[in-house]
């Protein structure tokens, strides 16, 4: 491993201090369940970390405002995952966090760092293989090689790289927004604008600065949050990525048709991937097993299949499906 | 210098960065129990608990443990040898083979108990799903986990 620099400082001040003071490629360090993972594989190879997993100020769960829940970047997944307000008011959030990595990367890994993580995809982690993502312009082996668990939406001629996160895919279809703090001050950036797709640039992963901090993600209320899910398909029941996911919230008018409708995807895209179109598929119709099957084919509509992937798009209009009876059952309680 | 609590005892340490806090407490301080199978916080065989909750030492920068407590198989015992109710019961129930994998499931399995994810056999799985047992041994682990937790539970409402 390339050796580095190491700071902790006691603020959130002086951490955008010492980000800026730390130079180019210095990187915030929080759970450390992504990054040092990457240290080691050499994938990456921060020449600063500034440590910000004990700032206490980052930790604040506000579930009582209102309007909106408030989670500090430095909460811990495992922490939100049990909030007991959350698992009543928003059970899609809950289950995205529990549902994913083991409790003992949930006590570790923060709810910010967990927006950042990066793509599993076996060719970016095994610096041997190009990989445009990793190494600009060095090329993609994922397109020639086993590309089962790569992306079905949102790929581009230079890379087919799963975002593999679940906590970002629920907050994206609730329309989520993260305050960030840098150099140049605070501002806020919604879920939709956070994460980029690969175009020509696959390296570019999202719309932050280097030096700028996640401070808080806010989820509005709604009474979808009551109707909703998280349903995650994996090639075993548990601790696994998802071969296809599928966040889903929504409320039924007294007559039983959808009102509300939100759905996003995990799983199959190289972001995280809100389908609207699928929302328009049932918002207005009653939820039956033909609107919920419609809603599947409209998520899927522009998706494209490589060599061993295919079986991803039927699996994931059926997680849309699924994903949809059961939000509908708890809507409907 | 780092100054960890490992096991109760204050413990300083002139840390490289680098350093997991696996490679510390196996390599530097001379816990061999604590064990490291895959190194990139998969399989749980280097799970410890660092302040009270379970995390995964390979992926657990040593300088980040600074200043608090670090709990290993090493202590689960009773001074006098007298293995905890959990040890024992993994003994009872034949859940393990070879044992590599058996420190980190005992601490996994004595926060899974403390965090009260103990309710079924689904629910001690599920919470259980970092731990890797490659000799298969998950329905005596199951049955151990299960076994103790009603120990502890017993204990606890006096009866």
């Amino acid at each position: 491993m390339r050796a580095f620099s190491y700071t902790a400082p006691s603020s959130v001040a002086e951490a955008v201090e010492a980000i800026a003071a730390a130079g180019g490629g210095a990187k915030f360090l929080a759970g450390g369940t992504t990054l040092f993972d990457l240290m080691k594989l050499g994938v990456e190879r921060p020449p600063a970390l500034v440590d910000v997993s004990r700032l206490a100020e980052l930790t604040t769960i506000d579930t009582s405002r209102g309007d909106h829940l408030v989670f500090g970047g430095g909460a811990r997944m495992a922490d939100v995952a049990a909030d007991p307000v959350v698992r009543r008011d928003y059970p899609v959030l809950s289950e995205s966090l529990w549902r994913a990595a083991s409790q003992q990367l949930r006590n570790m890994a923060t709810v910010a760092g967990n927006l950042l993580q990066r793509t599993r995809c076996p060719y970016f982690r095994e610096t041997a293989y190009p990989c445009n993502k990793r190494e600009p312009g060095s090329g993609c082996a994922a397109r020639e090689g086993i590309d089962r668990g790569n992306a079905v939406l949102g790929t581009s001629e230079a890379c087919i790289a799963t975002y593999p996160g679940d906590w970002p895919v629920a907050l994206l279809a609730f329309d989520a927004a993260v305050d960030v703090v840098g150099p140049r001050g605070e501002r806020t950036v919604t879920l939709a604008d956070l994460h980029l797709e690969p175009g020509d640039t696959p390296h570019r992963e999202h719309t932050l600065a280097p030096d700028e901090l996640i401070l808080r993600i806010r989820v509005p209320l709604t009474p979808a949050g009551r109707g909703s899910t998280y349903l995650k398909i994996r090639d075993r029941e548990s601790y696994a990525f998802a071969l296809a996911s599928a966040a889903v919230g929504l409320t039924l008018t007294a007559g039983g048709q959808v009102q509300e409708c939100r759905i996003a995807l995990g799983g199959v895209a190289t972001r995280p991937w809100r389908a609207r179109s699928a929302e328009q598929a049932v918002i207005g119709r009653p939820l039956t097993d033909e609107t919920a099957r419609a809603a599947g084919e409209a998520a899927l509509a522009g998706a494209h299949a490589g060599a061993h992937n295919t079986f991803k798009i039927e699996l994931a209009k059926r997680t849309v499906a699924d994903a949809l009876r059961i939000a509908g059952e708890r809507a409907s309680r | 210098m780092t100054t960890f609590i490992v096991n109760g005892q204050k413990v300083d340490v002139d840390l490289d960065p680098r350093e997991s806090l696996l490679d510390v407490l196996h390599g530097r301080l001379q816990l061999f129990g604590t064990k490291k199978g895959c190194d990139h916080g998969q399989c749980g065989a280097c799970t410890v608990h660092l302040d009270g909750r379970r995390v995964v030492s390979c992926l657990t920068m040593a300088v980040q443990a600074d200043e608090r407590e670090v709990r290993t198989i090493e202590d689960v015992a009773a001074e006098d040898g007298t293995l905890h109710p959990l040890q024992q019961a993994f003994i009872d129930n034949d859940a393990m083979q070879c044992g590599y994998c058996t420190p980190g499931q005992i601490m996994s399995g004595l926060a899974c108990i403390a965090e009260g994810h103990t309710g079924g056999d689904d629910e001690i799985r599920e919470h259980m799903s970092g731990n890797l047992c490659r000799c298969g041994a998950y329905v005596g682990i199951v049955a151990a986990i299960r076994q103790a937790a009603g120990q502890t539970a017993t204990r606890q409402t006096g009866a």
